[in-house]
């Protein structure tokens, strides 16, 4: 495949205290970012949150009102946005209608005077197992062979960088699941910095290395996968990834690399690495599936909160939801895996809920309990 | 009985509309074939001499030519000049963009008599004879507002992330102009120059203030009609007719043929 004039240029994409106001309204708030060369980058966030204006600015698309863009040690952002090495599939994908789809895929290298255009076009047509169709015109493709020509016309050019708005959106959920796997081997195959918005948080947990979650604006936390869900520091991020149970606690004392909290009124252990928060005051999450739930009197291991009454069961295959009321009149939720392990309970039975301290993350506890979950429920 | 006649009813109305658009167009071309002599009013038996021989009756090509070239020019500077504005209008907000949205519709409102008038009135307190330039000059001034709304309704449904998809591919602004929003819009041109042609080679209300001594077709047609059009006319209108409708027929079977041969290769 040519390599791109701007190849030796690549390296990290760093945003450095990007800004962009639409007249007052603050659509992305003094952002800093470093996306390492060659990473599957995914950014998540709710509706509305600044992501495709953040891509846009990435590819010279929109201005930032404030703020610098680098590729490595190059700054980009005053670089007009056809001299980027940086390529974009647009979220519904924004194919040529007049031109078949080998001229679609052909766009960029021959806008860039390259010679060999047919060669690189039909390997990438190759990889994008779309070879016989390339004298078709867009509008005779269906949505998933669309999705995957416009990612074989941005990356048969090589970009160091492959901005992804939303791809998968328009996609059913069959098709979705089969596009993510798809594109994370793409992205394996040509070692391009792949950078995917989304705000499916599934989606980005399979494909990406990295997810930096967005809100209003600004990067609430930025880790990889398993350290977001398992270790989030807000509230918006446990509850935008995954669900949990927060409960109200204070700090009560610390030894060593162990926190010891009151919570209601129950003495329980964390990690103090896995708090947070500096107050005294502290929100305590547990997520649903880290519970287990005891006949009364059971031997139990770790942290243990007595009390709790079944207030409603359901069973969804492969776990068993639980609700439980706390004696401080406060609903939890527990998932068991239908492994055998659980007691059989009906609503009504008195139970005891358990869980290991390295599974429970504290938070400020003037967070919002709620904050990230209208973004949930809105999608 | 009723059944039947609720069954075919859409086909009997469709067949009556159909005689009834298609009756002048056949009386039209019955009597080019009419062994008329001077007065084209009673069939006075067949013949192939008016086709042989179009040009037959005195001035009627040379009004034709002239119609033709006034149509010419009119449809050239109106294309260009309107396709301008309509870009001006649909992709750049500039102060007076509403107004001027407005004033373009403008001579689309006007009653044409009163246009043709005041163009006159125009002309001669300027200066200028009328005769062929002012009456490609009227033309133009009416066929830009056509222009202007058949290219900007193409605009509108232009996606905009088509270009930009287009800078992205490392197009610069020229190149993305030329490869993507020309051909996208070239459609919507192109109906607008046919319709600019067709609209200035009828009219016949302002060419006939504006053009002085200058003889077009339809100014022709009028003139002699007091006594009787030559059946030469009737030959030239039923050409014009047959020439679009193999246009378009041929549009269509192209058309046709591509998109059978597209899926045959699939
Ligand atoms: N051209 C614009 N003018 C004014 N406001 C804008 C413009 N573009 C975006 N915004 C605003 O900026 C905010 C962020 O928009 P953006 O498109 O980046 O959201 P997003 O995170 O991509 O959302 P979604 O998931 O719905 O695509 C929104 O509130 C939007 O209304
Ligand atoms: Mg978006």
């Amino acid at each position: 495949m040519a390599n791109h004039p701007d190849a030796a240029k690549t390296g990290d994409l760093k945003l450095s205290s990007i800004t962009k106001s639409f007249g007052d309204f603050l659509a992305v708030d003094d952002l800093d970012l470093v996306i390492p060369k060659g990473s599957f980058f995914a950014l998540l966030g709710p509706s509305g949150c600044g992501k495709t204006t953040t891509l846009r600015m990435i590819a010279g698309l929109e201005e930032p009102t404030s703020g610098k863009i680098y590729l490595g040690d190059t700054d980009l952002t005053d670089t007009k946005s056809y001299r980027r090495p940086v390529n974009t599939v647009f979220q519904n994908y924004a194919l040529f209608p007049h031109l078949t789809i080998f001229e679609n895929v052909a766009f960029g290298l021959r806008r860039r005077g390259i010679k060999e255009v047919k060669e690189s076009v039909e390997k990438v047509l190759a990889l994008v197992e779309l070879a016989h169709l390339r004298d078709r015109k867009p509008t005779q493709l269906s949505g998933g062979q669309q999705q995957r020509i416009a990612v074989a016309r941005a990356i048969v050019n090589r970009p160091a960088l492959l901005l992804l708005d939303e791809p998968l959106g328009a996609l059913d959920l069959k098709l979705r699941r089969q596009m993510q796997i798809e594109l994370k081997w793409i992205q394996t195959e040509v070692g391009i910095t792949f950078v995917h918005v989304t705000h499916d948080q599934e989606e980005a947990m399979t494909m990406a290395d990295t997810i930096a979650v967005m809100n209003e604006g600004r990067i609430e936390q930025l880790g990889s996968p398993a350290d977001l869900y398992e270790n989030p520091k807000t509230a918006f991020v446990a509850n935008f990834l995954g669900q949990s149970n927060f409960i109200k606690g204070t700090v009560e004392s610390t030894s060593g690399a162990d926190q010891f909290v009151n919570l209601q009124g129950t003495r329980i252990a964390i990690p103090a690495a896995r708090n947070s928060s500096t107050h005294k005051s502290l929100l305590v999450g547990i997520r649903p599936e880290k519970f287990r739930i005891h006949n009364v009197g059971d031997a139990t291991t770790g942290n243990k909160l007595e009390g709790g009454v079944v207030t409603d069961i359901s069973f969804v295959g492969v776990s068993t939801q639980y609700q439980v009321e706390m004696p401080w009149k406060q609903e939890l939720m527990i998932f068991e895996q239908n492994d055998g392990g659980a007691p059989n309970l009906r609503k009504g039975d008195a139970v005891t809920l358990s869980w290991e301290p390295h599974f429970t993350f504290a938070l400020d506890g003037d967070e919002d309990v709620k904050s990230g979950l209208a973004g949930v429920d809105g999608e | 009985m009723t059944r039947w006649l609720s069954k075919n009813l859409i086909r009997i109305y469709a067949a009556l509309a159909f005689i009834y658009l298609f009756i002048p167009v056949a009386y039209t071309m019955a009597f080019s074939f009419n062994d008329s002599g001077k007065r084209n009013l009673i069939w006075q038996g067949f013949t192939f001499k008016n086709w042989l021989n179009p040009c037959g009756a005195p001035e009627v090509c040379t009004a034709l030519g002239n119609s033709i070239k006034i149509g010419f020019l009119a449809t050239l500077f109106s294309t260009i000049l309107g396709t301008m504005i309509a870009f001006a209008l649909g992709r750049y907000s500039f102060r007076g963009r509403n107004t001027t949205n407005l004033l373009i519709f403008l001579p689309m409102a006007t009653p044409e008599i009163v246009l043709g008038a005041s163009l006159l009135a125009m002309f001669l307190n300027l200066g200028i004879n009328p005769g062929f330039w002012t009456t490609v000059i009227a033309h133009v001034m009416f066929c830009i507002s056509f222009v202007v709304v058949t290219v900007k309704a193409r605009i509108a449904s232009l996606d905009p992330k088509l270009e930009e998809a287009a800078r992205d591919l490392y197009a610069t602004e020229w190149q993305t102009f030329r490869r993507v929003t020309l051909p996208l819009v070239a459609p919507g041109i192109a109906a607008a120059a046919l319709l600019a042609f067709s609209l200035s080679f009828d009219d016949f209300i302002i060419t006939n203030f504006n053009s002085g001594t200058v003889n077009t077709f339809p100014k022709f047609v009028w003139v002699s009609s007091a006594r009787g059009v030559p059946a030469q006319a009737n030959v030239i209108g039923s050409a014009m007719f047959l020439i679009a409708l193999a246009i378009v027929i041929s549009a269509q079977i192209y058309s046709s043929a591509k998109a059978r041969r597209l899926q045959k290769k699939h």
